[in-house]
């Protein structure tokens, strides 16, 4: 695969102009998609985005620490896992954002708890049921005709789309097969002195949901594009499917389970980051075989990074702020926040934030979608600066 | 002036205790059973027709039971980190029977469910389930996980104040809720905090030194990892002087939860999560005050609770019926004992109810399963309908189970004949039931095919299509089938309407 840059240099262009142009960026609206990935169980963000150069590192690391000669390179101080390794194309053409030390003030380090606070923006103490992205439509709507506001691949939990136009699906063929089942029904109308039965209404609901995206789903488009083997694989392929549908999808969301590591995780991770590396690299395939790559914005997040001091069982417990990853046609590749600052880790020897997660969902809505973020987060988080265009 | 308010307060008194004592007829009737059982055989619907709210209440308290009718699956205890001594191979052959014999016990509670006399002590022992979680997911001891679930019916329907004693030193919730290990010293906040928020109190009636002068009452109650019996261990245990909500003294773990037994906030938090399991999802505050102080008043003996809350007026208020969502376990059971279907083998129900959000023994957190709208998503939704569409199937839906012997049909075929079922398997009943092996995966397939209904013979004891909705919906289905629907066909459209997901 070439990078966007090998191809230019290729045809001459950059040699010339001496400027590298970028694609035309489309303009922030409703054609452009975003996909989260969930890294279930929360990510171990400093062997994946490692400090290399850092003494504490290795000290706070004696086992399970990455060596330096291993690394990935990115700059003189950072570097990636090497299982990684099938992202530095991307990182090269600059279509890789690498947001270090994401977190939120007063970190929960319960899955429970603090996956609720990612889905739904909220503060630490603060108990909100809708998901972010649901009172983001719940503002301003994707159109109609699309097959729903958002579509959750795999799991059924509906995470940040709690509460929106949104439905769970294995695939669109899957989907349409099972969804024959559902039917959309009137409204229930309120008889005269007797409010309407909320269970009810509630069904009518999710099955109107289902009817509608089931009415409006395509048939899944054939892709060239060769897909990884394995579950992770196999959302990414039907992520594409559903993205390469006629009438459209607002927000996707995968997940990738298993990053709950603490017990012997040297192999279990790279194993993980190994399938999330290739996962992502066949979504850009796919992505660009739809000719949807340059509209289509792609996120990592996780309930909470882990702790720095690796623990007994060479593993490592739960932690607070960690690395993501941002990546798209039209993102503005490169490392942004502040690299973990390991001689300032709190009472329970954890990293502290220099990026609000907040941020990275106001970058989407206001510069990825061009819609307002303040009441949607409860607040002004400001926006970052690596969409392009 | 009163004298007219007091005739017409007499004259509404009279026409309550009309109602509580004439017979019910057929719609309350329905409307008790499906609420303290899951689903009613017609025929049980009509024998409690002619009997009247109290003597129905009645006669079902009555029957409830403190033990199974089958036993349990018998099975060893296993230590904890007994995987730690095993070969790579062997803990695969030992992760794999663990597996199996998780889906033999959650057969065997859906079987008793299916089976009991008393539906009602099953489902309040799921209740406690709900109220008291621990999951096999942490205990890991499936032995343990047997002994809480006999523990929880046998005191089920009995008194709360011992059913919080004993299953606070019940060895799954020991383990559950890291209190085994809680020492002097080192006391583990995690069983005091949830005994007050989740299991006694709720939120906003306990302060944080309250739990954390609580934890060291609860120190020395531990269990032997050897035997999996509860253990006192007095060298680990606190025995200073604590404070708990507001009284102080040298306090162990029995004193704290008589302490906590002692705060009226108990008994309105306890009728409130019982509100919401039998009569609506919004308790009327009056009510619950009033039922609390039934619950005080006898020491806390469950059945004058559940008898007060059975002949509130909201519970058979008309704007409560079909408020509640039916929980897989409710539409999985319910449909095959309304439905009369004869189950031989439970196997497949233990993967259907998990498939639709609800593994037995392993709810997703302390809380519980959330309940309510929870339960319904678009792919449970489509997974609940799915799985009614297959028991109304009006042909033989499934393959015949084959071996792939070569007798009969040729090997490969045999063969890709079962590789289909896998994968219908793991579509239908999730990615556990495409894990089980060769025989475990015969037997499941035998058991599906065993599940049939009798349309014919069910629908025989209607007198007309009217009788057949009033039997299956607790409220008009949304979509009524069209007029000349029969048969198995209007079995079919009712269970498939929205209505039918409710009770």
């Amino acid at each position: 695969m070439t990078t966007r840059r090998e191809f230019l240099q290729a045809a001459g262009v950059a040699a010339t102009l001496g400027v590298v142009p970028w694609p035309a960026c489309a303009a922030a609206d409703w054609k452009r998609l975003l996909i989260l990935v969930e890294l279930k169980g929360g990510n171990d963000g400093l062997n994946t985005v490692v400090p290399f150069a850092n003494a504490a590192y290795a000290r706070l690391r004696p086992r399970i620490g990455m060596a330096r000669d291993a690394v990935l390179q990115l700059d003189a101080g950072t570097g990636l896992h090497p299982s990684l390794a099938p992202l530095m194309p991307l990182w090269q053409g600059e279509e890789l954002a690498v947001v270090q030390s994401v977190g939120y003030p007063q970190p929960n380090l319960s899955h429970f708890r603090s996956i609720e606070i990612w889905d739904t923006a909220s503060k630490s103490d603060q108990y909100l049921r809708e998901g972010w992205l649901a009172r983001a439509f719940a503002a301003e709507a994707p159109p109609r005709r699309f097959v729903a506001d958002g579509v959750v691949i795999g799991a059924a939990d509906l995470g940040p789309l709690t509460g929106a136009r949104a439905v769970a699906m294995t695939g669109p063929d899957q989907f349409q097969r099972l969804a024959r089942l559902a039917q959309a029904h009137e409204a229930l109308q309120a008889t005269s002195g007797r409010s309407v039965n909320p269970a009810l209404q509630h069904l009518l609901a999710i099955e109107g949901d289902v009817a509608s995206a089931a009415v409006r789903i395509s048939a899944a488009p054939v892709l060239r594009t060769a897909f990884p083997a394995g579950a992770f694989g196999d959302a990414v392929k039907s992520a594409c499917e559903v993205a390469g549908g006629g009438r459209g999808v607002a927000a996707l969301r995968l997940s990738l389970s298993g990053f709950d590591t603490h017990h012997n995780q040297s192999n279990t991770h790279a194993n993980l980051l190994r399938q999330l590396a290739e996962g992502l690299v066949a979504l850009r395939a796919g992505l660009t075989e739809l000719g949807r790559w340059n509209d289509t914005l792609v996120m990592t997040y996780a309930e909470f990074g882990r702790r720095p001091r690796e623990n007994q069982s060479g593993g490592t417990d739960h932690g607070t702020a960690a690395p993501h990853f941002v990546l798209g046609g039209c993102v503005r590749g490169g490392l942004y926040g502040e690299v973990p600052k390991l001689d300032r880790l709190d009472g329970n020897g954890n990293l502290p934030f220099s990026i609000d997660y907040r941020s990275l969902y106001a970058t989407v809505l206001e510069k990825w979608w061009g819609v307002s973020a303040n009441a949607v987060l409860g607040g002004k988080f400001a926006a970052m600066d690596w969409v392009r265009g | 002036m009163f004298r007219p308010l007091l005739a017409g307060l007499a004259g509404s008194l009279a026409f309550v205790s009309i109602a509580i004592a004439a017979p019910m007829g057929l719609d309350d009737a329905r409307h008790l059973l499906n609420r303290t059982g899951f689903g009613a055989p017609p025929r049980q619907v009509a024998e409690f027709a002619r009997f009247s709210r109290e003597q129905a209440v009645d006669r079902l308290l009555a029957s409830a039971r403190t033990t199974p009718v089958a036993p349990p699956p018998s099975l060893d205890y296993i230590r904890p980190n007994r995987l730690k001594d095993l070969s790579e191979e062997d803990k695969k052959a030992f992760l794999r029977a663990e597996f199996e014999k998780g889906a033999e016990l959650r057969a065997w509670w859906l079987q008793e469910m299916l089976q009991s006399p008393s539906p009602l002590t099953e489902r309040m022992t799921l209740f406690w389930h709900n109220h008291f979680v621990s999951s096999q997911q942490k205990v890991k001891a499936q032995r343990l996980m047997v002994e809480q679930n006999l523990l929880l019916r046998r005191y089920a329907l009995g008194n709360f104040g011992e059913l919080l004693h004993a299953v606070s030193k019940d060895p799954a919730m020991l383990i559950y809720l890291d209190n085994a290990n809680s020492r002097r010293g080192q006391p583990n906040e995690n069983f005091a905090r949830e005994v007050m928020e989740l299991f006694t109190l709720g939120e906003g009636h306990y302060g944080e030194q309250d739990i954390k002068e609580a934890a060291r009452a609860f120190t020395g109650w531990s269990f032997e990892p050897e035997t999996g019996d509860f253990r006192w261990r007095p060298m680990i245990h606190d025995a200073e002087p604590k404070s708990v909500l507001g009284q102080r003294g040298n306090f162990d773990g029995d004193d704290v939860l008589d302490i906590l037994l002692q705060q009226p906030a108990a008994a309105e938090f306890i009728v409130g999560k019982l509100w919401r399991e039998f009569v609506s999802p919004t308790p009327e505050a009056g009510e619950v005050k009033r039922i609390a102080v039934t619950f005080r008043d006898s020491r806390y003996e469950l059945r004058p609770v559940l008898r007060a809350l059975l002949l509130s007026p909201a519970f058979w208020a008309r704007e409560n019926r079909g408020v509640l969502v039916k929980s897989p376990v409710d539409l999985v059971v319910g449909s095959l004992r309304t439905l009369e279907v004869p189950v031989p083998d439970a196997l497949p129900l233990a993967f259907a109810v998990r498939n639709l959000g609800q593994d037995l023994f392993a709810p997703p957190n302390v809380k519980g399963w959330p309940g309510g709208e929870a339960w319904i998503n678009s792919t449970t939704l489509l997974g609940r309908k799915q799985f009614v569409e297959r028991l109304l199937r009006n042909d033989d839906f499934v393959t015949p189970p084959v071996r792939a012997d070569g007798i009969g049909m040729s090997y490969e075929e045999g063969v890709q004949k079962n590789r289909m079922r896998v994968k219908e398997l793991r579509e239908e009943f999730g990615k556990g039931a495409g894990r089980l092996d060769g025989d475990a995966r015969l037997r499941m397939v035998r058991a599906l095919d065993g599940l049939r209904f009798d349309s014919r013979r069910w629908l025989a004891q209607f007198p007309d299509d009217a009788a057949v909705a009033r039997a299956l919906l607790a409220v008009p289905a949304v979509d009524p089938p069209a007029a000349g629907t029969q048969g198995i066909a209007l079995v079919r459209a009712l269970a498939l309407d929205p209505a039918y997901q409710l009770r």
